[in-house]
């Protein structure tokens, strides 16, 4: 079914999101890929504070193409999830509710999802034009030397997303493509 | 013999780059629209149409059509009566893909060394294929590779007793380990036979060719329906969320090999499988 989040969210509201359900988010989030989520799991490896609260907030893994004037990003669509896959769990412990990737996740991922009661979305890959068209605004406020890679908050409206893996364990890549599947 | 100055390799390939990042060729677009009929998936269909939506926004506004623009792979089929002046044809080339991603608002996502990772901030260098041709003319093809699917490409080094069963075994198996990893609709690139090397070279240049022309080799058509009908029955689906469209198609290359050997790679690319080609 069709569903509105508002974000940053608590577990109570993330659990009300299913796998299989189409949802639009509206409110910040942040995003980190590769280098950022390499850099922040090395800071809690030293005890050291993350740049950024994760507690009740969402991870949109995705690393834009340049602005042109006067837009507030260029293309912006996600990249591939499971290369953060080692870092995640960590994350997960600290309060993280929400990512936004595409592609697999582990079964160690999967788990902590669950332990810790967060969902996994995934947004069409491949769309970046079209995703960039619900970005209000963009900021650097991390990690500003990664380029691309560098840690943004986003203002976000009517963010299109799908439910892949709810706060249940359920994954729609799996149950989805086995009612397609025909060999 | 016939001169082409540099700077007129520089000014083609910068355009070249800008353009296949924000426009499909007719060929793509087409089975786009296509899959979107048959697709019998909702929720694919729905997916299928946002990435029509898509092409029409990159194109109207000159965003990305993918924000992963790529590493630049640049085919470069030299007629042999060509002399290239006033500079070195790879500095010219790689001038050009820095201009072109500077002035196009292109994603620079390369980086200089692969363990120390350090982004070299103009997306060069390109990876350039060199091939000498008769005539006096140059074949351009630039050929922006996004990573996402990049990743669930396979090389197979199988022996010749697993034969054509053995090779359609080993596509399945790297398209259905793919997945939604490789942002599907997928284009499979199929290289069989030569070395090493060269079997990746030929699924890598299968990606460029229109995605509705087949082989001229009888079995090696046969072999492209087939496995795209398999691969479609997978379940996988658009985005990897369930449905009948999973590869738009399978264009497979193929090459003589050593008695010894079968090598086959598959080169994997998502609906943005971007190429432009020039002949200048």
């Amino acid at each position: 079914m069709d569903r509105q989040i508002t974000v940053p969210c608590n577990e109570e509201a993330v659990k009300e999101l299913h796998s299989g359900d189409y949802v639009y988010i509206t409110g910040t989030i942040y995003t980190a890929r590769d280098a950022a989520h390499k850099r922040m799991y090395e800071a809690l490896e030293q005890g050291e504070n993350l740049p950024i609260d994760v507690r009740n907030n969402f991870i949109y893994y995705m690393g834009p193409s340049p602005a042109r004037e006067g837009r507030p990003i260029g293309s912006a669509g996600p990249t591939t999830a499971s290369r953060m896959d080692k870092y995640t769990p960590s994350l997960l412990e600290l309060g993280l509710k929400g990512m936004i990737g595409k592609g697999k996740r582990s079964d160690a991922v999967k788990q902590s999802i669950i332990h810790n009661g967060a969902v996994y979305l995934a947004a069409v890959g491949g769309a970046g034009a079209l995703l960039s068209k619900a970005i209000i605004s963009s900021e650097v406020i991390a990690y500003d030397d990664l380029g691309t890679e560098a840690i943004r908050k986003l203002q976000v409206k009517d963010f299109p997303v799908i439910v892949v893996i709810d706060s249940e364990g359920n994954n729609l890549y799996e149950t989805a493509a086995e009612e397609y599947r025909e060999i | 013999m016939r001169t082409i100055p540099v700077k007129d390799i520089i000014e083609n390939i910068k355009e070249m780059c800008i353009e296949a990042n924000h426009f499909l060729t007719e060929d793509m677009k087409q089975a786009l629209n296509q899959a979107e009929v048959a697709e019998k998936s909702p929720l694919g269909r729905q997916i299928l149409n946002q990435l029509g939506d898509n092409l029409q926004i990159a194109a109207q506004d000159m965003i990305p059509i993918c924000q992963d623009t790529g590493m630049a792979v640049i085919f470069m089929e030299i007629g042999q009566d060509v002399h290239v002046e006033g500079g070195l044809l790879t500095d010219a080339v790689n001038e050009g893909v820095r201009q072109g991603y500077q002035e196009g608002y292109l994603r620079k996502s390369v980086v200089k060394d692969p363990i120390y990772r350090e982004n070299t901030k103009d997306n060069t260098p390109a990876v350039i294929h060199y091939d000498i041709v008769a005539g006096d003319k140059i074949k351009i093809t630039v050929a922006p590779k996004g990573f996402g699917s990049e990743n669930m490409s396979r090389i197979f080094m199988l022996k010749p007793a697993d034969g054509i069963e053995g090779v359609k075994n080993v596509v399945l198996a790297a398209v259905k380990d793919a997945g939604p990893n490789a942002c599907p609709p997928m284009i499979i690139g199929v290289g069989i036979g030569g070395t090493f090397e060269k079997c990746a070279l030929l699924a890598k240049k299968a990606l460029t060719r229109p995605v509705d022309e087949r082989s001229g080799i009888p079995y090696v058509c046969e072999m492209e329906k087939e496995l795209l009908q398999k691969i479609n029955q997978s379940g996988i689906g658009p985005g990897g969320l369930g449905g009948s469209t999973t590869a738009l198609a399978v264009n497979i290359n193929t090459y003589p090999t050593h008695i010894a050997g079968l090598p086959v790679a598959v080169n994997i690319c998502c609906h943005v499988n971007r190429h432009c080609i020039r002949i200048i």
